[in-house]
C-alpha cells in the first residue's frame, strides 16, 4: 500500500539489508523457518480478542498498542488516530501503549518484516494495519450490539465511542459492550472508510498523548528505570576506534564505596556499582592500557584529503573498492569535456547524533529468558544480537520499549552496540539481576556511529538556455551498509550514500549523466543520521542548482520550475509553488534579509523551504522559514508542523555548527562545549503548509531536516555571490 | 554522613557521599527522576532545578553545598503550573527528555519577569538545549503562560 519512492524500486534499501542480517542470524538457529517464525519463537506475546493493536477496558478506555518507539516524532498520536478514526472512538478516551517485541505481530514491512522504527516509516507502514484493526473492532462491536438488541447490524451506527440503534433509541459504550464484542469473530476484510469521510485524521484534534507526562517529569525513560537490587554500570572505552584492552589496574576503582565489581568486556572495562555516581567515580579511578595495534589512527583531515584525491583522480581507488555508477546516461567522456558552468567540490564532516538522553539500557540475564527495558529502536535486530551475546533464542528475548530521549538513527545499528554491551555486563553479573548501563555525554560523543565524512565533486555543463547538458558527479564516503553482518549479500551500490543525488529530478532533466560512488574503509563507525544520504545529497544538488541558475541569470524558483517540468516532477513543483507563494517570493524580502530556496524529496515526501537569512557578526542568522510539504494524507497537521520545526533545527544545527573531527584517531569533541548545537535564540521561526493529497501517508520525521542547509547556503550565495562548499558554515 | 536537604518543601535525609552532585542524589537516592542527566558539565540545562527560586544546574552542585537552600524540582511544580498547562496546550515536547529543565528555567524566568520579551526569553533559555528543536514552541509556550491570568510562583 505504500507509495513507491521514485526511481528506487531496484535499489536495495537499508531496510532490506536489515532483513538480510536478520535472516542470516536467525537461520543459523532455526534453519527452514520463516523470518517472523524464527523471531517469534519462544515469545510469550499473544494478541487479545481484538488483535495485536487494540485493547478495550470496561471503563471505555481504548488502548492502541504502538509497534513503534516514540522518541519525539509523534507517531504514537498518529497511529492511535488512524485506528480511532476507523473505530469511531472517543479520541479523549484513547491512550497509547508500547507493544512488546514480536516481529510476527509487529513487523514493519518497510524494514523487511523486522520490528523497528526508521526511514520515517512508522505511519506509512501502519496506515493500513491500524485502519484494518480499527475497522475490524468496530464491526465486532456492531455485531455484538446487533445480537444483544436483536436488530439488523446495518441499522447500528457508531459515533464517538457510542454504539447506537436509532430505531429503538438504545446505545452502549465500547466499555459496556466489550465482553460481548470480544466473542465475535473478527472480519477478515473489514470495510474501511473513504478518507474523504474522515472526521479525526487530518484535523488539529490529533494531538500528542504524552505532552502532560513529558511536562511533569513522569514520562519514563531508560535513565529513569529503578528496579529492586539494580546495579549501575559504566564502561571505560578505548580512546581510538578498534583498540582493545591490553591490561588494567582496578585496585583504586574497587576501593570506591559502592563499586561492586570491575571486569573486562569486549568493548572495554566495566565498572558495576550501587549508584550512578559510584560507577562514574569508580570508572574515573581505573587505569587501562590499550592495545592500539589495530586501531584507526588517521586524522579526519587526512581522511578528507584522501577522499578529495580519490574524487579528483589523484589517487587510485583503494584495494577491494571500486567506483560504482549510481546514474549513467549518455557518453561519460562528454561529461568530462566541454566548458563547465559549475565545477565545484563539497566537504561534509562526521556528525554525532547527540541525543539529549545518552545511550543506555537495562538488562536482566541469567534467570529465565533475557529481559531488557530501554528505548528500543530496532527490536528485532537487537533481539538477534542480544540472543547471540546471552546465548538464547532470538524470539525468547523480551524487550519492554520505553520512551527514548531522541535517537535520530543512533539507537539502531547492525551491532546493537550499547545494548549488547549492557547484556555482556548483565550476563557476567548473572542471576537475572538488573543492570543499567549508563553512558556519560562524553562516552556518547566519542563512541562513533557518526554520519559519515562525505566528499562530492560536481561538474556541470549547460545548454544554450543555461540548463544542465552534462552532469558529472563523484561521491566518496564510508559505506553505512558495510556494517551489515558478515556474509550478508552486498547490494550493488550503497543506496544510503547516494539517495537524493540518485533519483534527483535534476539528473532526470539532464541528457548526459556520469554519477559514481566510491566507498573507502575507515575505522570510524558510521551510521544513518536523520535523513541519512539526504544530509549531504540535498545540499549538493540544491546548492549546485542555485549556482547554475545564477550563472544562467535566472531566478532560482523559475529555474527549478523549468527543470521539474522537464523531469515530470509534479510533487516538487507543487511544494515549490506553495512555499514560494506563502513566502511572498516575488515580493522583496523584509529589509536586511535575503531569501534562499531549496527543495528535496526523501522518505516518500517532498519538502520545499524558503529561508530568510542575514549576517550577524559575520555568521548566518536564520529568521522566517516557510515550509511546504507533500507527505500524502496528513494524519496530524500539528505534529507534521512539529517535525518540520524540529527537523529544520536539527538540519540547521549541523549546517551551522556540526562537526566531529579526529586528531590521530582520537575524537576531538568531548561534550556540548566542543560539539556546538543550535540553541533557542538561534532557532528560526518555521511556518508549515501541507499540500492536500489523497495518496497514502509518507515520511515526516526526516524530510524536514535536509532542506534548510541548502536553503541557507543559497541565501548566502545571493548575499556574497560565493558558494558555500563545506559544512559547517561557522568554523570552530 | 547523613545530611538533610529541603526538596519540594520536605526535609529529605540523604546518605550519599557529600561530593555526590545534587542531580544524582535527586535521581538515585530520592527517586525524583524528572530531573534529567544530559551532559554533567552545565552545558545543556537538562538537570535544571531551583534553589531558593534561582535556576541551578544540579549536575554541578555537590549535595554538601546545598545547605539550607530550598530545592524545587519538576515534581515540585505539581503538574498545574501555568507553564506546564501551556506546554500541553501547545504540544511543546517531542522526545521530552529536556523538558523538565526547560520548564524549570522558564519558571524561574516568569517568577522574576512575568512578561518577558524575546531578549529576556533568549537570555533565560539559551542554556537549555533541545535536540528535537522544539525551541519555537518553547518560546511560544512561555509567552502563552505569561499571558495566562495568574502565573504561580515556582514551588508554590
Amino acid at each position: 500500500m505504500n507509495k513507491p519512492v521514485a526511481n528506487l524500486s531496484a535499489a536495495p534499501t537499508r531496510r532490506q539489508a536489515l532483513v538480510v542480517g536478520a535472516t542470516l542470524a536467525g537461520s543459523s538457529l532455526l534453519v527452514g523457518c520463516s523470518l517472523p517464525d524464527v523471531l517469534s519463537y519462544g515469545s510469550r506475546v499473544e494478541p487479545g480478542a481484538f488483535g495485536p493493536f487494540l485493547k478495550f477496558d470496561p471503563d471505555g478506555t481504548v488502548t492502541v498498542l504502538s509497534k513503534h518507539i516514540e522518541f519525539g516524532q509523534g507517531n504514537h498520536a498518529g497511529l492511535a488516530a488512524i485506528a480511532a478514526e476507523e473505530l469511531d472512538a472517543d479520541w479523549t478516551k484513547v491512550k497509547v501503549e508500547q507493544a512488546p517485541a514480536n516481529a510476527k505481530l509487529y513487523g514493519n514491512a518497510m524494514m523487511g518484516g523486522t520490528q523497528g522504527t526508521g526511514g520515517s516509516s512508522a505511519i506509512s507502514d501502519s496506515w493500513m494495519k491500524m485502519r484494518k484493526a480499527g475497522a475490524a473492532a468496530r464491526a465486532m462491536f456492531v455485531q455484538a450490539a446487533a445480537a444483544k438488541w436483536s436488530v439488523p447490524a446495518a441499522e447500528i451506527t457508531v459515533e464517538n465511542g457510542l454504539v447506537r440503534h436509532a430505531g429503538s433509541g438504545r446505545s452502549l459504550g465500547f466499555g459496556e459492550l466489550v465482553a460481548d464484542a470480544a466473542k465475535v469473530t473478527p472480519p477478515e476484510a473489514p470495510t474501511l472508510k473513504n478518507p474523504s469521510a474522515f472526521t479525526l485524521v487530518g484535523t488539529d484534534r490529533v494531538r500528542r498523548k504524552d505532552s502532560a507526562a513529558k511536562s511533569n517529569g513522569t514520562a519514563r525513560f531508560t535513565q529513569d528505570v529503578r528496579l529492586p537490587d539494580m546495579l549501575t554500570a559504566m564502561v571505560a572505552h578505548p580512546p581510538r576506534f578498534g583498540a582493545k584492552v591490553a591490561s588494567f589496574d582496578a585496585a583504586a576503582a574497587r576501593k570506591v564505596p559502592g563499586v561492586v565489581d570491575v571486569f573486562q568486556i569486549p568493548s572495554g572495562v566495566a565498572v558495576v556499582a550501587s549508584s550512578t555516581w559510584a560507577a562514574k567515580t569508580g570508572r574515573d579511578a581505573l587505569k587501562v592500557t590499550w592495545d592500539e595495534s589495530k586501531a584507526e589512527t588517521r586524522s579526519s583531515a587526512t581522511l578528507a584529503q584522501q577522499f578529495r584525491d580519490y574524487a579528483a583522480g589523484k589517487a587510485a581507488a583503494p584495494a577491494k573498492t571500486e567506483w560504482k555508477a549510481f546514474d549513467a546516461k549518455g557518453d561519460a567522456a562528454q561529461a568530462a569535456g566541454g566548458t563547465a558552468a559549475v565545477d565545484v567540490t563539497y566537504d561534509f564532516p562526521y556528525l554525532a547524533h547527540a541525543t539529549m538522553e545518552p545511550m543506555n539500557c537495562v538488562a536482566m540475564v541469567g534467570k529465565g529468558p533475557p529481559r531488557l527495558v530501554y528505548g528500543a529502536q530496532g527490536q528485532t535486530l537487537d533481539q538477534i544480537n542480544v540472543a547471540r551475546a546471552a546465548t538464547a533464542l532470538p524470539g525468547s528475548v523480551e524487550i519492554e520499549t520505553l520512551f527514548a530521549g531522541g535517537s535520530f538513527g543512533r539507537r539502531s545499528n547492525f551491532q546493537s552496540d550499547f545494548v549488547v554491551e549492557c547484556v555482556q555486563i548483565a550476563k557476567k553479573v548473572g542471576k537475572g539481576r538488573p543492570v543499567k548501563l549508563v553512558w556519560t555525554r562524553e562516552d556518547d560523543m566519542r563512541a562513533g556511529y557518526y554520519r559519515p565524512l562525505v566528499h562530492h565533486a560536481v561538474r556541470v555543463t549547460v545548454d544554450k538556455d543555461g540548463f544542465p547538458a552534462t552532469w558529472r558527479h563523484r561521491i566518496v564516503t564510508q559505506s553505512i551498509m558495510k556494517g551489515a553482518p558478515p556474509g550478508a549479500p552486498t547490494a550493488e551500490i550503497d543506496f544510503t550514500a547516494v539517495e537524493g543525488s540518485m533519483g534527483s529530478p535534476y539528473l532526470k532533466a539532464t541528457p548526459v549523466v556520469d554519477g559514481q560512488l566510491l566507498t573507502p574503509d575507515a575505522g570510524v563507525p558510521v551510521l544513518w543520521w536523520r535523513s541519512v544520504g539526504a544530509t549531504h545529497t540535498a545540499y549538493v544538488m540544491e546548492h549546485t542548482i542555485d549556482q547554475l541558475a545564477r550563472k544562467a541569470g535566472k531566478d532560482p524558483v523559475a529555474y527549478r520550475r523549468a527543470l521539474y517540468q522537464k523531469a515530470g516532477a509534479k510533487r516538487h513543483l507543487a511544494v515549490l509553488d506553495l512555499a514560494a507563494e506563502k513566502a511572498g517570493w516575488t515580493a522583496p524580502p523584509p529589509a536586511g534579509w535575503t531569501r534562499g530556496v531549496a527543495v528535496h524529496e526523501s522518505f516518500g515526501s517532498v519538502v520545499a523551504q524558503v529561508a530568510e537569512v542575514r549576517l550577524e557578526n559575520g555568521a548566518p542568522k536564520v529568521g522566517r522559514v516557510v515550509t511546504a510539504i507533500d507527505c500524502g494524507i496528513a494524519i496530524s497537521p500539528n505534529q507534521i508542523a512539529a517535525q518540520m520545526e524540529g527537523g529544520t533545527c536539527y538540519g540547521l544545527s549541523a549546517a551551522l555548527f556540526g562537526a566531529v573531527t579526529l586528531t590521530d584517531g582520537v575524537v576531538d569533541q568531548v561534550n556540548f562545549d566542543s560539539y556546538r548545537v543550535l540553541r533557542n535564540s538561534e532557532a528560526p521561526t518555521v511556518e508549515t503548509y501541507i499540500v492536500p493529497s489523497a495518496a497514502p501517508p509518507s515520511g515526516v520525521g526526516e524530510p524536514g531536516t535536509p532542506v534548510i542547509g541548502p536553503a541557507v547556503a543559497n541565501a548566502l550565495l545571493a548575499i556574497s555571490g560565493q558558494p558555500v562548499l563545506s559544512q559547517p558554515f561557522v568554523k570552530a | 554522613m547523613p545530611t538533610t536537604v529541603d526538596v519540594n518543601g520536605r526535609a529529605m535525609n540523604v546518605n550519599s557521599p557529600p561530593d555526590t552532585p545534587l542531580l544524582w542524589v535527586l535521581r538515585d537516592e530520592l527517586g525524583l527522576t524528572g530531573t534529567k542527566y544530559g551532559c554533567g558539565v552545565a552545558q545543556c540545562g537538562a538537570c535544571t532545578v531551583l534553589a531558593d527560586g534561582q535556576p541551578i544546574r544540579a549536575c554541578q552542585v555537590p549535595v554538601s553545598a546545598v545547605g539550607a537552600a530550598k530545592i524545587t524540582t519538576i515534581e515540585g511544580l505539581g503538574g498545574t503550573h501555568p507553564l506546564q498547562a501551556a506546554w500541553v496546550r501547545l504540544d511543546v515536547p517531542q522526545c521530552g527528555y529536556c523538558q523538565s529543565g526547560q520548564i524549570m528555567s522558564a519558571a524561574a524566568l516568569l517568577a522574576a519577569n512575568p512578561r518577558p520579551d524575546d531578549a529576556a526569553i533568549s537570555a533565560a533559555m539559551d542554556g537549555n538545549i533541545c535536540r528535537c528543536g522544539a525551541y519555537q514552541r518553547i518560546r511560544a509556550a512561555i509567552k502563552d503562560a505569561a499571558a495566562a491570568p495568574t502565573p504561580a510562583a515556582p514551588g508554590a
